[in-house]
């Protein structure tokens, strides 16, 4: 301890304990960004790693580069995790059709085994968020109550509070969540697909997540009560159909009423 | 009445309808009501369906005061929809729940309700348009039209203070955006704020004070208009399409007792019908959906109620900086800065210009004219080019701001970017109005000249005649009288310049109308005059009368 508080105003002193900082700093980050993958740790063997590899380089690296390591076109791969590439290879929005705004759901390319290969390259590139396992995302386990609340807080204000979608700028949109597996709604909280900021644990808990999943699939199923739901988009299809439909009937039957026998 | 003449009914029915006859007189007010004559057009119909509906609005929202609670005090929904169970809410949201799954028929109620009011701004609004583009509103109807414009100024406070009613976080953004608009006026604004919403926004006493506005001072207001509104079409008898027989001093129609009277009462059955429908098979409101409000959470696609729409659809329109010229402005003053927000003030100057113009159109029409005779006959919209002009230049205005409001769905659902929405109405909201007068116009122009060539040359029969000569021809069906009538009977506007007064001076203001005189009926075309389809028949007669039953009953 002597020697420690002797040498407090040595040169290097300052130096020492920059580097002290920027390590805990460093360290501790690292420590707690990594809370999300650790969950699921599904190992993938050193074969699905080189198939994949091989699926990626003649499927993706026009855009992404050889070694994922991104180019003008495409973001680099490094850490982005398995979930990721569920994801995106998983709900047919990667390979992507054409550059535009933001990829599109659209039939998927890849079957399941495929897309478990490019994963399991894509997570050897780097820690990132693993695929969620089946009791992350079983909705028997959740409140969907709950799940509302942090809908409502986190998710509405692109999404919809029910879940129908809404517009970003410049032709980027949420889309609506209807029809979407649970383990690619808990994906694209973890991972932040296109223009979704990324949800870790410590911003909304796994348990927190699973109840947003609970929430979204119990309204989903449900249907509307009352009635057909207009696409759930609010006063605009209501005032819609009341200017259209509703007074078109009103119209009918005032010229009705009005005609005579001729 | 002497005692030898007095009606003795015969039967027991009779004997009590007399009874009540003889003390308030029904029967001379059935006489005098009974016999007024209202003429038939699908068009005046509108007013009826308004009327229906806020007759359905009292009653459903009578039925949901008896389980709605306006209360915001905190409360845990215990009721059965699973996805809010458990979850904090204000009693006035969790009551509006009960009513919506735990009340029987509650929710099918809530929806009547909600349908026949957005029925009912719909057919005040239908209403006006047909008033205006037939000219009804002219004298004696002037104060009839400011009625009426009341009226729908109401009807849209009686829709916004319902639509906030249930507190969810639908109706409570809405509320949000309200409470910025009074607090963007100078001065005044933060102070109506506070008084408005009992302190800061939200409080706990702004829900109980819109309930007391909805249930009982607006529906009020709304029913005194009316009264007034309906009296006064009985003074002023109601208008007629021009037709033959049908002058200005005269009511061509059905008298209201019977058939009109039966008409009318089964209508109010097919509107019920229809909103009962409608409330049946379509949702709406879904508050579930939104869940309870709080300040925090602001949804995607919020909208207001499709009558609010537009001048939510203005403010979306506004720019925030011009360039890097802000718009808001802090102006400085001893006792610190005051903000002059002008990105929420300008919006609102469209809706003035709009209510402004159509209270004050009347007049307007009035001065330009100078026409100051009693008018009990319709114009055909093709008949007074401008007014249809100045008609569509503010519908189409009304409907760029309209779109506004749904920006964000035009761009999800037609997969075009919401900047370039936002643009492009931007630019319509200048550019549209204006092509939609010249459009309009000159449709209406050119309807007229067609309706002149009809008469002066007949309609186009598709019979092809060669002459021995070997030239082609077609051949003019003349048209019946009946149908002549409606096209020659019109009045036209001229140009009226600015005029000297008695000592010769022309005064600004009549240089100004006169220029507007100019500007409106320059281009006109006028209606056939006798002298001129004599003319024309008389030179190349048709060969063929034109088959109607109406000319065949003539004959």
């Amino acid at each position: 301890m002597k020697a420690l508080s002797q040498r407090r105003r040595h040169p290097l002193a300052a130096v020492a304990l920059l580097l002290m900082g920027l390590l805990i700093t460093g360290g501790l980050y690292a420590a707690a960004g990594s809370v999300n993958e650790a969950k699921a740790a599904t190992t993938y063997s050193a074969s699905d790693v080189d198939e994949g590899n091989k699926l990626f380089v003649a499927n993706c690296a026009t855009c992404h580069g050889m070694n994922a390591e991104g180019t003008t076109d495409g973001p680099s791969l490094v850490g982005v995790g398995a979930a990721a590439v569920d994801f995106q290879v998983g709900t047919g929005r990667m390979p992507m059709q054409m550059q535009g705004p933001q990829a599109q759901a659209k039939p998927k390319q890849f079957g399941d085994e495929e897309t478990q290969k490019l994963a399991a390259y894509v997570a050897s590139l780097g820690a990132g968020p693993a695929v969620p396992d089946d009791e992350a995302v079983d909705t028997t386990e959740g409140n969907s109550a709950a799940g509302g609340t942090v809908f409502r807080v986190n998710c509405a204000m692109c999404h919809n509070a029910g879940a129908a979608g809404g517009a970003l700028t410049r032709g980027k949109f949420a889309p609506g969540i209807s029809d979407v597996s649970s383990k690619h709604i808990y994906e694209a909280m973890a991972t932040g697909p296109q223009n979704m900021p990324v949800f870790n644990d410590s911003n909304i808990t796994p348990e927190e997540k699973r109840d947003v999943i609970t929430f979204l699939q119990e309204i989903d199923a449900q249907g509307s009560a009352g009635g057909a739901s207009l696409g759930s988009l609010g006063p605009v299809s209501e005032g819609l159909l009341i200017w259209t439909g509703g007074l078109a009937i009103v119209i009918a039957f005032t010229i009705w009423l009005t005609s005579r026998p001729s | 009445m002497s005692s030898t003449t007095e009606y003795r009914p015969k039967t027991s029915t009779g004997k009590i309808a007399n009874f009540v006859d003889t003390r308030v007189g029904g029967s001379a007010m059935v006489k005098e009501f009974g016999r007024k004559i209202f003429p038939d057009h699908w068009s005046f119909m509108f007013g009826e369906v308004a009327l229906y509906t806020f007759v359905i609005l009292l009653i459903s929202g009578t039925f949901l005061t008896f389980f709605f609670d306006p209360s915001m005090a905190h409360t845990v929904y215990e009721g059965s929809y699973n996805p809010l169970k458990g979850v904090h809410m204000s009693v006035a949201m969790a009551s509006t729940m009960d009513i919506s799954f735990d009340v029987r028929g509650g929710l099918f109620m809530r929806q009547v309700h909600h349908w026949s009011a957005l029925l009912f701004v719909a057919a005040v609004s239908v209403h006006m348009l047909r008033v205006f583009f037939t000219g009804a509103f002219r004298k004696p109807r002037e104060l009839n039209w400011v009625v009426g414009g009341t009226l729908l100024i109401l009807a849209m406070a009686a829709g916004f203070t319902g639509y906030s009613l249930p507190d969810d976080l639908l109706s409570g953004n809405g509320l949000r955006i309200i409470d910025g608009v009074i607090k963007a006026l100078p001065v005044v604004g933060t102070f109506i704020s506070a008084f408005l919403f009992g302190g800061e926004f939200p409080g706990t006493a702004i829900i109980g004070r819109l309930y007391m506005m909805h249930i009982m001072l607006v529906p009020a207001l709304i029913l005194l208009m009316i009264g007034i509104h309906l009296f006064m079409v009985v003074v002023h008898k109601h208008t007629q399409y021009r037709g033959p027989g049908r002058t200005n001093d005269n009511v061509v129609g059905f008298p209201v007792g019977p058939v009109y009277a039966a008409k009318a009462g089964g209508f109010f059955f097919i509107v019920f019908g229809i909103v009962a429908l409608i409330s049946g098979f379509f949702q709406i409101n879904p508050i579930w959906n939104y869940g309870p409000y709080d300040p925090s959470p602001v949804s995607a696609g919020t909208q207001p109620d499709w009558y609010i729409g537009w001048v939510d659809g203005a403010l979306r329109l506004m720019p925030g900086y011009l360039g890097n010229f802000s718009l808001e402005w802090i102006i400085p003053f001893p006792w610190g800065g005051n903000n002059l927000i002008l990105n929420v003030l300008i919006p609102m100057i469209p809706a003035a210009i709009l209510i402004g113009a159509m209270f004050a159109w009347p007049w307007i029409e009035r001065w330009v004219t100078k026409d100051d005779r009693e008018h009990h006959l319709l114009d055909r919209p093709r008949n007074a080019p401008f007014r249809t002009g100045v008609g569509v230049a503010g519908v189409i205005w009304y409907c760029v701001m309209w779109c506004a409001a749904s920006s964000d769905l035009i761009a999800t659902h037609f997969h075009v970017s919401l900047n370039d929405v936002t643009y492009w109405l931007r630019v319509l909201f200048f550019l549209g109005p204006i092509l939609g007068f010249i459009v309009a116009r000159r449709i209406a122009l050119a309807l007229q000249r067609k309706d002149r060539e009809i008469v002066l040359h007949g309609r186009e029969a598709g019979v092809i005649q060669m002459s021995p000569e070997g030239g082609f021809s077609e051949q003019h069906a003349e048209l019946d009288v009946y149908k002549r009538y409606k096209l020659v009977a019109f009045e036209s506007h001229e140009v009226m310049p600015a005029e000297a007064d008695s000592t010769g001076h022309v005064s600004r203001g009549e240089k100004a109308r006169g220029a507007v005189s100019k500007f409106f009926f320059e281009d006109r075309v006028a209606p056939v005059t006798p002298s001129e389809l004599e003319a024309a028949h008389g030179h190349h007669a048709p060969a063929i009368e034109e088959s109607s039953e109406d000319a065949s009953i003539d004959r």
